[in-house]
């Protein structure tokens, strides 16, 4: 299997906040969802690939290259999208595409023009006065203009209704007729990924909790709710978290199978879908 | 071919494709040879993952339901139609033989469980 995406051993020291030896691969082909609570690492990683901020330790290379040294030629062949767009203020958006555009060998005007034309966009305005969700839509049609064969984004959907967000996740499904192309996005909205994503990494307080496919995922993690005396059956097999109410226990483990057959009171299994595993084991000290 | 594929249902989405496209060549509405869509092809149309499509035609293959040609595509594989018949039959046994089961753990009589699969049977048509 090539690789997009290598990151190995990836280190980042904030005050109060560590990346601790992040490592992670991302399959060419294939799309990728990034996710973990506010706060967890996930701008931080997309930001060291970009080489927008510096590492403490760790190698990542793109398409198979150090992402530093040919740091040029591999941005030429990403799209990327930024949690909070930048880009000038006081520049309409058409004069804002024809100075981003040079530096894409492969930039395809008509397809740019067209993107705008569909995302309603207003090529006379001025950048500062669109709103948060027509800037968003501006950085998707400016990443999505140029043929790359990576598109990287952090949090693309925050603040697109859903017709937006499901017409994107159309066109990178689309974009995934071609097996040269990768997708990797963070998010906190995980619905948009339960389809359409075939690897996910979950990350929590700067840590790597995993990265594999979506499919073992939903078929090993579950929730077991029981009765409270359900805890105290102790060694629950894959055991990552619960939540205790007055009257019963919900419990979240990897090894869904193994976990049912310990207890022998009544109890109702689930599969965890994304969202109760990042709730789950975003709780942090509290369920350990 | 036709394709649909529930959130709800329990099985998971690559189990529900490969189910339904067996049905689909046993039933005879695909036929032997038959070129099947490319696994990009068909995460693009049922908007789900290329893992997802992948799996299934993995399952289809290892069944030997389909046969895939290296850089042309699946194609329905050539078969006994009677063998895919006797397969089905079996798991419609199976599946009796578990009713049986069940039905002995009860104590329900011979009698009166072929009065209740008689209702079955008669209720669907």
């Amino acid at each position: 299997m090539e690789y997009a995406i290598e990151v190995k051993g990836l280190r980042k020291e904030y005050k109060g906040f560590n990346l601790q030896d992040v490592s992670f691969r991302v399959p060419q082909g294939y799309i990728m969802g990034l996710i973990g609570p506010n706060g967890a690492g996930k701008t931080t990683i997309i930001k060291l690939i970009m080489n927008l901020l510096i590492r403490k330790a760790g190698e990542i290379r793109v398409f198979g290259k150090d992402n530093i040294q040919h740091e040029a030629e591999i941005k030429e062949r990403i799209g990327f999208v930024y949690d909070i767009p930048h880009f000038y203020e006081d520049v309409n958006l058409k004069n804002l595409a024809s100075a981003m555009s040079p530096f894409y060998s492969k930039w395809d005007n008509r397809l740019f023009l067209k993107l705008i034309d569909e995302f309603e966009l207003p090529l006379a305005k001025k950048f500062k006065k669109l709103s948060h969700g027509m800037k968003m839509k501006f950085s998707l049609a400016l990443a999505l203009s140029h043929d790359a064969d990576l598109i990287l984004m952090d949090e693309p959907t925050s603040g697109l209704d859903p017709v937006f967000r499901q017409d994107l996740m159309d066109r990178l499904s689309k974009m995934m007729l071609d097996e040269g192309k990768t997708v990797l996005f963070s998010t906190h909205i995980t619905s948009d990924l339960e389809r359409i994503a075939d690897f996910i990494t979950f990350i929590n307080d700067g840590e790597i909790v995993f990265s594999s496919k979506r499919q073992d995922i939903l078929e090993n993690w579950g929730v077991i709710k029981a009765g409270q005396d359900f805890l105290e059956h102790s060694k629950i097999p894959g055991f990552k978290g619960y939540r205790k109410s007055d009257f019963g226990v919900e419990v979240l483990t990897s090894e869904i199978k193994k976990a049912a057959a310990v207890s022998s009171s009544d109890y109702v299994i689930e599969k965890a879908n994304l969202e109760d595993i990042m709730y789950f084991m975003g709780r942090g000290d509290q369920n350990v | 071919m036709k394709i649909i594929i529930s959130n709800s249902s329990p099985d998971p989405i690559y189990e529900q494709i490969a189910v339904q496209i067996k049905n689909q060549i046993i039933s005879g509405e695909l036929n032997e040879g038959e070129a099947l869509p490319s696994i990009r092809k068909l995460a693009q149309q049922l908007q789900i993952s290329v893992i997802t499509t992948k799996r299934a035609y993995e399952e289809l293959e290892k069944e030997g339901f389909i046969d895939t040609v290296g850089g042309k595509g699946c194609f329905v594989a050539m078969q006994n139609k009677e063998l895919l018949l006797e397969k089905k039959k079996k798991i419609v046994e199976d599946k009796l033989s578990d009713a049986v089961i069940e039905a002995k753990m009860l104590g329900i009589s011979i009698d009166e469980l072929q009065e209740m699969l008689l209702l079955l049977y008669k209720e669907d048509e």
